[in-house]
């Protein structure tokens, strides 16, 4: 009898493991760096090459750093979720313009609209590779100890907003 | 025949040199440039996730190996660079997952595939192997063997 239920275990274990499989998203890489200090960086800022920007100047309470490049065709579809997170004012954003050139993103970001509070402009992607950031669009939450709480990679919509970051900003200890 | 493998030999010989990403060396010693390349096929290129960052064009990918290259050359192990990786990119920049508690299924797979075949074709030749004479018998009675031979002969 047991010999018939061989077969149908292998079988069972099989699905189990393909039927996982076929919902999972195999370009989502989980970040090593969530609950781990956020990384520093110390760049310019797209708008003024005489101008720095680092996280450090963000701690203290919850921040949201998107990244992005003028490239990346999401990152545009994002762009108008981005403009009504920062109306919403519940967290400053900070830009990580990545792998881009200084004059196409100040050109973006006057003919589309700034949601950024600061634009860091990384152009040799080092910032990004600190923060294992491998495709954009890539938004972080980092809470108000400074710490990593949340990645989302993708572009970010309101529903994610509203699901991930909005309850963990509240929880973060956050002034706003 | 041996000419035959000697060109392909040549042939696989040259398509290395032409596959590789980066025109020049990246390094004149020999000794870091082995270290170099040894460790770029060890890590994933995560855009295109079935690449190394040795095969891979993607730019993410280049600004991996400069990193690399840069590393290298300021003395860094090659432990302290595979570090650097997982702490930015987590376990699955390494092309070989390290060996854990998540993985144990992982790397003892193949051992526990084998193990099973080997057991059920044991079970199979030991089954068969008593079988032949049964067998003969339940198939084909005495009186059915007698009948069929006669039909042959």
């Amino acid at each position: 009898m047991w010999r018939y239920a061989i077969p149908v275990a292998i079988f069972a274990v099989l699905f189990g493991f393909l039927f996982v499989g076929l919902n999972r998203d195999p370009s989502y890489v989980p970040s090593p760096l969530i609950g781990k200090h956020a990384p520093a960086f110390s760049l310019t800022t797209v708008e003024d090459p005489n101008k720095q920007v680092s996280p450090e100047d963000f701690h203290g309470k919850p921040f949201v750093l998107n990244v992005w490049g003028t490239w990346c065709a999401e990152c545009r579809r994002e762009h108008e979720t981005l403009l009504e997170i920062s109306r919403q004012g519940l967290a400053p954003i900070v830009g990580l313009n990545w792998k881009d050139e200084r004059e196409s993103a100040e050109q973006w970001l006057r003919q589309l609209g700034d949601p950024y509070a600061a634009t860091a402009f990384d152009p040799e992607g080092r910032a990004g590779i600190d923060w294992g950031v491998y495709g954009a669009p890539e938004t972080f939450l980092i809470d108000a100890n400074g710490v990593i709480v949340y990645k989302h990679i993708a572009p970010l919509t309101m529903e994610v907003w509203n699901r991930e970051f909005v309850p963990r900003i509240r929880a973060g200890g956050g002034r706003s | 025949m041996r000419a035959y493998v000697a060109i392909m030999a040549a042939i696989m010989l040259l398509a290395q040199t032409v596959w590789a990403i980066d025109a020049a060396p990246a390094f004149s010693d020999p000794q870091l440039q082995a270290r170099y390349e040894k460790l770029t096929h060890q890590l994933r290129c995560l855009v295109c996730q079935n690449e190394t960052i040795a095969d891979s064009n993607a730019t993410l990918a280049a600004d991996l190996r400069k990193q690399l290259r840069e590393m290298i050359a300021a003395g860094k192990s090659d432990q302290d660079i595979l570090n650097y990786m997982t702490d930015r990119y987590g376990d699955f920049v390494l092309y070989k997952p390290p060996f854990e508690a998540r993985t144990v299924l992982l790397w003892s797979a193949p051992v526990l595939l084998v193990l099973a075949g080997v057991i059920a074709a044991f079970n199979v030749i030991m089954r068969r192997a008593r079988l032949p004479m049964e067998e003969s018998n339940d198939a084909m009675s005495d009186d059915e063997l007698d009948e069929s031979r006669r039909r042959t002969v």
